[in-house]
């Protein structure tokens, strides 16, 4: 077996309840403990390796490549934890059975149960802190789901909330904590962390890292300031406040603190921030367990109390205080855990957990009542109970601390002060609720509860009287295991023994014992003087802070958002102005700049044109008809710009397109409004002029500063390799199907796709045909003039043949694909346009969804034609062949490629201009004809 | 020569930011295919200015640079996908929504001048 195995079976434990639910709350009972026996039972059978000073590590590499290896590791702290929260998990288990009634889910309840058992035994046995984080967070999330089991009551919603919120904020803290760690040492095992403390205590982030991981453990121990949560966690049922608020989960934090504690205790930091979170949590929660009047509200801050006197412990600098913390952690988990399920008794059977009602428990309930004193003796630190031992080492090492230097007498006066208000409130447990009167308004008549509810009970209280008589027999080997683990190095001496003779420590206790006598028997003073404060209701601030939260996020979210596409342009372009600018101000202006070129007459003419043309369409932008007419201006120019600098094939295509668009947007403006109505403010106005300024200006700097450095390109092998490799001169077209031939591949797919989306968009349009122009013009009955009609049918023949000519010499001269297939969607167009979609449609039979499929899978198809020859993928083949008559001739692949990216270009331009213009003959009202 | 070249990118930049900036549809589309222009020509420039050499193989014995021809003919035939899909985009939008604001309803500072002619054309 293996240690990956106990959360495995665990985590088939989690099933088990949810599919055995039907089979009674007893089998039911009984199958959900099997999971958790089976575990402990190899956690036993494993603790003499772990006692012979063995630390028992098991990996399983999941990426090895980026260092996560799932890994686990069974030290004396691990030992220590897993039996406490299997042991006390089997007991709460039996003790649920019969808490939960017979209506309520109780196979959800044990599944939650079990996961949570699971993720808290994956804390402990992790040895990779990445692993350990994930398993926190899922302690996090089971008690919330555990809490807000009776998800009908708004308590136990909001106190889950407040929990998963604490702590869950906590554990972002801790992750980011770990994290830092494991990159100062470089690994993410803990075997590897452990081993480096120095270098991390002395690295300039420790502090850091120390406050990052302090946060994680001091919200999921419910130390001062994040204890608020805790109390209002008791909305859930009482086992799972006995199991996870008391026992085990509120200790992941104390189990983090003591796991780290060989990496990051040692420094002032740590022993100063530690010791007084602890101290004033410690004091706080003894003293206002006090006045708690609900029972479970006063143990509640007993448990505050005595997680804040563990961390004092480990915050205090001798080795001695982190074997008391140890040992403490178990004596806690175990009488605090029985007292719970004692309170959980008493509201079963009485109907109340409110210590103001309750009082003379002890003529209904003697047994639980005696099971429930010894426990509560145990929580005030009597003597022959286990409280009582850990006690009184705690106050032993407060006197041999010197955390707070000069004034460190105080930590030992301040302790003996939580003491006294440890058994103040241990009294008033026992006092209130079994002797000092009659019960008040009880509900139902309190009686024993069934025989098995006591059983777990029984074994805690047992275990306190053994441990507290036979201390070193019960637990010795245990102790020095875990205190071993945690110290990693040699053990100081101590005495598990209930006697030490006449020493402070005893008097400390003794004066504990008085002091809180007194303080019980004069608490009316104390109440009325608590009276006058006013008390506050942690869940009243949290959920205000949360909904300030939310409603500035909302306003924050709304004042961005407003939907204005407009304000979203401009807040982007604002942006690209400020992270173009600032590098451009800190550009070198004297970086050497080639001289220009000399300009010609020619040039400076087409500039203006283009420049004049530009703004003629921002001024005539609201007369559209003017503004598309202007801005085909400006696309011929750049067409002609293309050939004038040397890209024949730029020149070609940007002429084929800009004829196809401008026909797209005069069909498009058919359906638009002719005209834009002025509507934007002059400040609007300014505001658009000056971002349109600054960023057209910072183009026009970054363009000049690049175009006018010295080219080093690296072209000079697609130059090289264009003829000998890809067997075309035309380099331009050469890289297209061949060396970026999977780019080009993309791109026509991506036209494709834009084609059917537009096809799609337009299938069930509904659009309003005008039936005149804005003046009121009706628009001319002659659609299809015959002149027109007749020119472009007999350019028809001439265009497809040019198109072909373009097509096939597009490999070593200027032309290609795309260029064929715009020139050849141009002619059709104009048939189109000529004659209408009436006449086009039964004369072209081509479906151009499937033109524009058919040109994609040749164009892949010839792709995956290279594997055959054992190729890479797009790997063209050329060859030379000496046809009679015509020459000799190239066949190449890539020709084939070509073909695909034609059809696609036809099939996709047709598409979008034939969808569109199909709409004004299909739609238009029969009255105009 | 380089001086022109780049003022008019940047003229181009400006008319078509200005344009994208307006709050109908059409004039959006409009000021996408000027800034298309301006970006095709920024990247095509990135190859520099070569007044003499197509990039022919065997025609001369230098050559204007391939690659970002290449790539902008493509950004191209691109630029006329995306415009398309804009466009009919807008008349969808139109068809469905009543009016050709790019927000999808009135724009926020159009009150105070024409309300919009909903389908009246």
């Amino acid at each position: 077996m293996s240690l990956f195995w106990i959360t495995a079976i665990l985590l088939i434990g989690v099933l088990i309840p949810l599919l055995t639910e039907r089979l009674g709350r007893t089998v039911n009972t009984i199958f959900t403990m099997l999971a958790p026996a089976i575990a402990l039972a190899y956690i036993i059978s494993l603790m003499p390796a772990v006692f012979a000073g063995e630390v028992v590590t098991e990996y399983l590499e999941w990426i090895p490549s980026i260092g996560l290896t799932l890994s686990m590791r069974l030290d004396g702290l691990a030992l220590m934890f897993a039996l406490l929260i299997l042991g006390i998990g089997l007991l709460i288990i039996l003790y649920a059975r019969y808490y939960l009634s017979e209506k309520e889910a109780v196979g959800r309840f044990f599944s939650y149960l079990i996961l949570f058992m699971t993720a808290m035994l994956s804390i402990v046995l992790s040895n990779n802190v990445l692993q350990m984080w994930m398993a926190w967070e899922v302690t996090s999330i089971s008690s919330f789901l555990l809490i807000s089991f009776w998800s009908s009551k708004s308590e136990s919603r909001k106190g889950a909330r407040m929990a998963l919120t604490v702590t869950g904020a906590g554990g972002l803290a801790l992750l980011a904590g770990l994290l830092l760690v494991s990159d100062i040492v470089g690994s993410y095992e803990l075997s590897v962390i452990l081993a480096s403390g120095d270098l991390i205590r002395e690295h300039a982030l420790y502090p850091v890292a120390l406050i990052l991981i302090l946060l994680g453990a001091f919200t999921k121990s419910a130390q001062f300031p994040f204890h608020f949560w805790l109390p209002h966690a008791m909305a859930a049922p009482t086992p799972v406040s006995a199991y996870l608020h008391s026992a085990t989960m509120v200790k992941a934090g104390i189990f983090l603190l003591a796991r780290m504690y060989p990496v990051l205790s040692g420094t002032e930091m740590w022993f100063l921030i530690v010791s007084m979170t602890g101290l004033i949590t410690l004091l706080l929660g003894a003293y206002i367990a006090l006045f708690k009047h609900d029972l479970k509200g006063l143990l509640a801050y007993s448990t505050i109390s005595h997680l804040g006197l563990i961390t004092l412990l480990l915050g205090l600098d001798t080795k001695l205080a982190a074997v008391a913390a140890l040992f403490h952690i178990m004596n806690h988990a175990i009488f605090k855990a029985s007292l719970f399920m004692a309170a959980g008794i008493i509201d079963h059977e009485s109907g109340t957990r409110d210590m103001r009602k309750l009082g003379g428990l002890w003529h209904f309930m003697p047994y639980t009542a005696t099971l429930a004193m010894v426990a509560a003796a145990s929580m005030a630190g009597v003597p022959l109970l286990n409280g009582f031992l850990s006690k009184e080492m705690f106050l032993a090492e407060t006197l041999h601390s010197s955390a707070l230097g000069f004034i460190s007498w105080m930590i030992p006066v301040l302790a003996t002060l939580a003491a006294i208000f440890a058994v103040a409130y241990s009294l008033r447990f026992i006092h209130d609720v079994f002797f000092n009167g009659e019960p008040k308004d009880l509900v139902k008549t309190p009686h024993e509860p069934p025989r098995y509810m006591k059983v777990p009970i029984e074994i805690l209280v047992a275990l306190c009287l053994l441990i507290g008589i036979f201390p070193n027999f019960m637990i010795g080997g245990l102790l020095e295991a875990a205190a071993s683990s945690v110290l990693m190095s040699e053990l100081p001496y101590y005495s598990l023994s209930i006697w030490h003779g006449f020493n402070l420590p005893l008097l400390m206790s003794v004066i504990a014992i008085g002091g809180g006598l007194l303080v019980y028997a004069y608490r009316r003073h104390l109440y009325r003087f608590q009276a006058q404060f006013k008390e506050s209701d942690e869940k009243l601030i949290f959920e205000g802070a949360i909904q300030r939260l939310v409603a500035s996020a909302t306003s924050a979210h709304d004042g961005l958002n407003n939907g204005s596409l407009q304000r979203y342009i401009a807040a982007l372009l604002l942006l690209t102005i400020a992270i173009t600018a600032i590098p451009l101000i800190n550009l070198d202006t004297a970086a050497t700049h080639s001289p220009d070129q000399a300009v010609s007459g020619v040039e400076i003419t087409a500039a203006i044109i283009l420049c004049l043309s530009a703004i003629a369409t921002v001024i005539f932008h609201r007369k559209r008809m003017v503004a598309l007419i202007t801005i085909s201006v400006v696309g011929l120019i750049v067409s002609i710009a293309f050939a004038r600098f040397s890209a024949p094939d730029l020149a070609l295509t940007q002429l084929s397109v800009e004829v196809v668009t401008v026909i797209l947007l005069m069909l498009a403006l058919y359906f638009l409004p002719q005209k834009t109505p002025s509507e934007s403010s002059p400040a609007r106005v300014v505001r658009d002029v000056g971002i349109a300024a600054a960023l057209g200006g910072l183009v026009a700097t970054i363009n000049y500063a690049f175009i006018t450095q010295p080219l080093d390109s690296i072209s000079e092998f697609f130059l090289a390799n264009s003829k000998t490799g890809g067997g075309g001169t035309n380099a331009v077209n050469v890289i297209l199907v061949d060396f970026r031939g999977l780019d080009t591949l993309g791109e026509i797919l991506v036209l494709g796709i834009a084609a059917l989306g537009i096809f799609n968009l337009l299938a069930r349009v509904r659009l309003a045909m005008p039936s005149a122009n804005e003046h009121g013009l009706a628009w001319s009955k002659d659609r299809h003039p015959p002149i027109l009609a007749i020119i472009s049918q007999s350019l028809l023949p001439l265009a497809l043949l040019v198109s072909f000519y373009i097509f096939l010499r597009g490999h070593n001269m200027p032309g290609g694909g795309f260029i064929a297939g715009l020139i050849t969607a141009v002619a059709l167009i104009q048939q189109y346009i000529a004659h209408g979609v009436d006449w086009v449609k039964p004369r072209l039979k081509v479906d151009y969804q499937i033109l524009i499929a058919l040109g994609i899978l040749i164009a892949t198809l010839t792709g995956i034609g290279s594997w055959f020859f054992d190729r890479p993928f797009m790997t063209t083949w050329f060859d030379y062949f000496d046809i009679p008559l015509i020459g000799e001739i190239e066949l190449a692949s890539a020709l084939i490629f070509d073909l695909g990216v034609y059809l696609t270009v036809i099939g996709a331009t047709l598409l979008i201009l034939a969808s569109l213009g199909k709409l004004t003959s299909s739609h238009r009202p029969t009255s105009e004809e | 020569m380089e001086t022109l070249y780049v003022i008019c990118v940047g003229v181009l930049t400006f008319c078509g930011v200005f344009l994208c900036l307006r709050g109908r549809t059409f004039s959006v589309v409009v000021g996408l295919t000027m800034l298309s222009y301006a970006v095709n020509l920024f990247l095509f420039s990135s190859g520099r200015l070569n007044l003499k050499d197509a990039a022919i193989l065997g025609m001369s014995d230098s050559y204007a640079d391939p690659l970002p021809q290449a790539l902008t003919l493509t950004a191209i035939v691109i630029g006329f996908a995306m415009i398309a899909f804009v466009v009919i985009l807008a008349m969808r939008a139109r068809a469905d929504l009543g009016n050709d604001f790019v927000d999808g309803r009135e724009a926020p500072d159009s009150d105070k001048f024409i309300k919009p002619n909903k389908d009246k054309i």
